[in-house]
């Protein structure tokens, strides 16, 4: 919200005199809780920019379009000045930047010569002054600017035009003032009005607040409802229509100090009648409309719900289509606005407009707000209407707004209103308690104090209660006045303390989340990034991951507002965001590349109404100079660091994103946890990532449940060990991990440990066969073992795999 | 026959210093006191001495042999010593070429944060709760005091899967289902994904962090609330920093504040970090509402709490100097390797 300053402090007796004085009243609004997000003054820019009145006009010698004049810029100092603006001539009063001058962004004006000639100054546009000339009537964009031609000097004598030369040009075009924008938080729609910032000023600097004295005189006898009557059909969606009517109207421009109100708050100046509604809207915060009343057909207002299918132009000039959601103002045949949001095209004010109906009303925020949001208008009025109204302001508002038009003289005030007011506004009393507001605040404030602080802000107390004024609707609980007194007695002055009343409580990382910051930080520790990646997919990248028709990862949660098809579905998988971070570390040429995560999927569950089961997954990611015996070290090395012992891995043919032939699954206690493997070609090619891509995806709950955080001691062994070397010939097709079993198997609790050293399938071997070779080692823990010991075990191992995997001793 | 002896002394000091390798002072040895050795030689010939003799040239070879046994082994470690260094000599690297470096990685930048966060607040006796970041609509807004219709929903532009089921626009959710599933005293912390539909660029996302933190047992004040996150500033910006609280405005708060930090950049003086104001908004606060507490069957007419919410990019652009967010979600490892 926009406040010129002025206008601002003219309801309180707030005096600003400096710079100094604005920063402050700034600071303590902000600090009571109306934040300042800016101050501006668009003269702050400008500097040594007076009026000046040309004396002589004549063509420059060198050039045919720039002409010299001598300018009267003080009582005896005259300027030379070349321009080459057209508009120029003996007797215009027009702005002069002086040597040294500042115009808009930051623009230098400096003494020199042009063609020539000495120009010592240069006179000014309202563009270079950083104006728009449409706020000025009268104002032209492509020429300096003459005073005289503008609306609001053109019936000034030349003796009063003649005080204004050598005068600050921003103050003679009154655009000198401070506008400060406020922050407004949607719980206080009265802090959306010039007199709701007020009363915050005041009470926030200790002053008074002096609220607007409404008088209306109305003309004649003739009564308003004469000419117009309201009916109300829907009263949950509008609790009060307050209509009055202006006869004799006079269309044109409003006074100057009222356009330049509304220009510094960021209202355009219309007519004067549509100004008064807009002025009043930013003065006491509630929006009003003005109808020609011509096209009121049936001099009937109808506040309703609108039919299917009904349409009106609105304002804006855009066909609107209605359905039994909106509420509109309606006359007997039809829209003539849509309620709280925009007047319609067919009704508005007209520069030949002799009679206005005034409406000022009350509609139901969610509705107003549901409306604006489908027909995808959101209006100073509408957002108003949408934080809460209330009706005590409504008719204050209508009663101000007949009292400026009688100011004006802007057309005849009819007696009396049409006020259709089927739910009154009833006052509410909210409990009031010195003693749990201070214990909820910490703090020992006095009752007088509280008292102090809610009668200012017009609250009326009593003994164990308040009742808040109609403009706070905000104010409903103990905890609202909590937080009225908190403002003023200053959030800072409230004294820390650290829950010295309460229980002490133990701080700590539970088992799962210890867990998988020590896999964050071994991942980091074998050179792994952490990566984080967006939740929601493109549904093209199950394509782009081979993935069958069939396949269940394409279930996925779809948003139904997504920002676009490439955020529309809830990620089933983890590939597609680890490639896209591979592909794109690869097309920025960033060479082995190695990341992880640990983030959700998102499992649809049978029922719609259901959330997804959010399933956590430790991804690894990497290409570059590697195999796939790197990416699966790494998921061992990270499953040993959690001391997890029942792991394995069996080949896996059929992952579609995978190659078939170098593509594990991994299991954790017997259950399968996870996948790891090459990316198939295909898929590298769909992702742009280089051909030797690898991905690991580990469930995260096996892993929890498996990791040993305390393991037990194991005395250290007391008799020696003995090794062996096991070289054999199998069948390619037989899997290391069916040898190992075998060996560990046959075995038995002396074997300890057992390394596979060496593998080798070239032509050393028979076609068809492979050779592999183990170191194993022995050990007893009752006692040393002999060669014998060691001979007998050795011949069940090798008679094992021999017979179950028809394997040979290598020689 | 002493002279002789003396004669062989001599000549054995002389050659001794000649021998430069350890063969060479064996071959001395052997040359004077192997089986055929001169020193030997001599000593068997003691046989043909006079009695008077004997004992005289039995001493002196006896003091030679002595003497001889302990130059060789002197000149021996001496040799050895030489060998050592000509071998360390010989194995000099220059040790200004590049190590053999192990591949480390790193913990990404939010994270950090996150994880500093954390541990702030676990030393303060919190501990750390999850919730989904699919959420009903009731978690996310109706039971923090926005129902249909309010205008925050309107600011939180939010993504819907169902008409009940949307992608959760505040870690506040979490709030909830802690109470409803705990009793007081209640003092936990929650990171995480938080996601509203704002189109990506320098200082948008569509999904960022959040980390909430909720506090309810019998007697807390809004004074607890500014002990508290006093404490957290200090620790995040640096104990030299100034902490203000203003008022603002949450559905679920009452009374509820906004916490600016002064700007750690130009220690309040205004620089182009806090945009020239002096100090930066860091997080949002306040005291739990009550019709917040009562919904998740606490009375808050007992107990009271206060609740904050902490936005982590914004507290990791300000600390690394990231200007703009959406490289946190590009993962170009240039980009990680950098903290
Ligand atoms: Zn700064």
């Amino acid at each position: 919200m926009k406040a010129p300053l002025k206008w601002l402090i003219s309801y309180t007796d707030i005096e600003i005199e400096s710079k100094e004085d604005i920063l402050g009243l700034a600071s303590d609004m902000t600090m009571s809780g109306t934040k300042v997000e800016g101050i501006e003054n668009k003269a702050d820019e400008i500097s040594k920019v007076v009026v000046g009145k040309c004396l002589e006009l004549y063509p420059h010698e060198n050039s045919d379009h720039l002409v010299i004049c001598k300018m009267l810029v003080g009582s005896d100092t005259v300027l030379q000045i070349v321009t080459g603006a057209p508009n120029a001539r003996v007797g215009a009063y027009i702005p002069v930047a002086l040597d040294g001058a500042t115009l808009t962004n930051g623009l230098k004006i400096k003494k020199g010569k042009l063609r020539g000639e000495v120009s010592e100054g240069m006179i000014c546009s309202f563009e270079e002054l950083g104006l728009d000339y449409e706020d000025y009537p009268g104002g032209i964009d492509d020429g300096v600017i003459i005073l005289q031609d503008l609306e609001d000097f053109k019936d000034m004598s030349e003796e009063e035009l003649n005080q204004l030369v050598g005068r600050d040009i921003m103050e003679v075009l009154g655009a000198d003032e401070s506008v400060i924008e406020f922050e407004v938080t949607s719980n206080r729609p009265d802090c959306f009005s010039i007199t709701g910032l007020a009363r915050e000023a005041a009470v926030t600097l200790n002053r008074k607040y002096i609220a607007p004295e409404i008088v209306v005189k109305e003309e004649g006898d003739e009564e308003a409802k004469s000419r117009i009557s309201v009916r109300i059909e829907d009263p949950d969606l509008c609790s009060r229509y307050i209509a009055r009517v202006v006869t004799d109207v006079k269309i044109g421009p409003s006074p100057k100090w009222m356009r330049d109100r509304l220009q510094q708050a960021g209202i355009r100046a219309i007519n004067n009648i549509v100004d008064i509604t807009n002025y009043v809207m930013l003065e006491f915060g509630h929006p009003m409309h003005a109808f020609d009343r011509r096209f009121v057909r049936g001099d009937e207002i109808i506040v309703r719900r609108a039919k299917d299918g009904e349409t009106m132009m609105t304002l804006d000039g855009i066909e609107r289509v209605f359905d039994s959601s909106t509420l509109v103002i309606a006359d007997k045949e039809g829209p003539i606005a849509v309620a709280g949001v925009m007047g319609g095209e067919n009704s508005g004010v007209m520069d030949d407009t002799r009679e206005v109906v005034f409406e000022a009303a009350l509609f139901n925020p969610v509705s107003v707000r549901m409306t604006a949001k489908k027909l995808g208008m959101r209006t100073e009025s509408s957002s108003r209407f949408e934080k809460g109204l209330n009706a005590v302001n409504c008719a204050m508002a209508m009663e101000r707004a007949a009292q400026i038009v009688e100011m004006l003289g802007a057309g005849k005030v009819l007696k009396g209103t049409v006020d259709c007011y089927p739910v009154p506004y009833e006052e509410k009393k909210v409990p009031f308690n010195v003693e749990k507001i201070n214990e909820l605040l910490g703090t020992d404030i006095s009752r007088d104090r509280m008292v102090e602080i809610l009668t200012s802000l017009e609250f009326k107390v009593f003994d164990d209660h308040v009742v808040p004024p109609h403009f706070r609707p905000d104010v409903v609980c103990l905890a609202d006045i909590s937080e009225e007194i908190a403002r003023f007695h200053g959030y800072n002055n409230i004294e820390s303390r650290l829950l010295t009343g309460c229980e002490t409580t133990l701080g700590r990382k539970n088992r799962r989340q210890t867990i998988s910051d020590m896999i964050r930080n071994y991942a980091k520790g074998i050179g792994y990034y952490e990566a984080l990646t967006f939740s929601f997919e493109s549904p093209s990248v199950f394509d782009m991951l081979n993935l069958p028709k069939e396949s269940p990862l394409r279930n996925a949660f779809v948003i139904s507002n997504p920002l676009g098809e490439d955020f529309s579905v809830m990620r089933t998988s983890m590939a597609p965001s680890m490639l896209k971070i591979l592909s794109l570390n690869h097309a920025r040429r960033n060479e082995s590349v190695s990341v992880f995560e640990i983030s959700y999927v998102y499992e649809k569950q049978e029922d719609e109404n259901e959330l997804p089961n959010h399933k956590e997954l430790l991804s690894l990611a990497a290409y570059g100079d590697m195999s796939f015996f790197d990416i699966k070290g790494d998921v061992e090395a990270l499953l040993d660091s959690l001391k997890i012992k029942d792991y394995s891995f069996a080949a896996c043919k059929d992952e579609p994103y995978m190659h078939p032939g170098m593509c594990a699954k991994v299991f954790i206690n017997g259950r399968e946890a996870g996948v790891i493997g090459r990316v198939h070609p295909k898929v590298c090619d769909n992702f742009e990532c280089p051909e030797n891509t690898y991905l690991a995806f580990v469930e995260l709950e096996p892993v929890i449940e498996a990791a040993v955080l305390i393991p037990t001691y194991k005395e250290l062994p007391k008799f020696p060990a003995v090794s062996r070397d096991l070289a054999i010939v199998v069948d390619k097709e037989v899997p290391a991990n069916e040898v190992e079993k075998v060996i560990k198997q046959r075995g038995g609790k002396v074997l300890e440990e057992l390394v596979l050293f060496d593998f080798y399938d070239g032509p050393q071997v028979p076609k068809g066969k492979k050779s592999l070779a183990y170191s194993l080692t022995f050990r007893d823990n009752e006692k040393t073992l002999t060669d014998e010991d060691v001979n007998k075990v050795m011949s069940k191992i090798l008679n094992g795999l021999n017979t179950i995997l028809g394997a040979e001793i290598r020689n | 026959m002493l002279e002789q002896l003396e004669k062989i002394r001599q000549e054995f000091t002389e050659r001794i210093k000649e021998a430069d390798n350890a063969a060479e002072v064996e071959k001395l040895r052997v040359a004077y006191m192997g089986k055929k050795g001169a020193l030997t030689a001599v000593l068997r010939g003691m046989g043909s001495l006079s009695p008077e003799e004997r004992p005289k040239i039995g001493q002196k070879a006896n003091e030679i042999r002595d003497y001889m046994e302990s130059t060789i082994a002197s000149r021996t470690r001496e040799l050895k010593e030489k060998e050592l260094e000509a071998k360390l000599a010989s194995e000099t690297i220059d040790v200004t070429m590049p190590g053999t470096k192990r591949r480390v990685g790193g913990l990404h930048p939010l994270n950090q944060v996150i994880d500093e966060m954390k541990n702030v607040f676990i030393g303060m006796g919190y501990e750390i709760a999850d919730g989904p970041e699919v959420e009903y609509d009731y978690y996310n807004f109706e039971a923090l005091n926005i129902p249909e219709g309010h205008p925050a929903r309107d600011t939180q532009d939010t993504f819907y899967i169902t008409e009940k089921i949307l992608l959760r626009t505040q870690t506040s959710s979490v709030q909830i289902r802690v109470m409803e599933n705990k009793k007081p005293p209640i003092k936990i912390i929650c990171p995480g994904k938080v996601y509203r539909s704002d189109s990506v660029d320098a200082t948008h996302s569509p999904i960022f962090h959040q980390l909430e933190g909720l506090v309810v047992d019998k007697g807390v004040t809004m004074g607890d609330l500014k002990g508290t996150l006093e404490i957290y500033a200090k620790s995040m910006f640096g104990s030299d920093v100034k902490v203000r609280f203003r008022p603002h405005h949450f559905p679920f708060t009452e009374p509820s504040a906004e916490v600016d930090v002064s700007c750690w950049t130009c220690k309040g003086k205004g620089c182009s970090m806090c945009k020239g104001e002096g100090y930066i908004e860091v997080l949002g606060c306040g005291m739990v509402h009550p019709e917040v507490l009562r919904r998740c069957g606490i009375d808050p007419e007992v107990y009271s709490g206060f609740a904050f919410g902490i936005g982590i990019e914004r507290t990791a652009m300000a600390r690394f100097g990231v200007t703009d967010m959406r490289e946190f979600f590009e993962n170009d490892v240039r980009f990680l390797k950098q903290f």
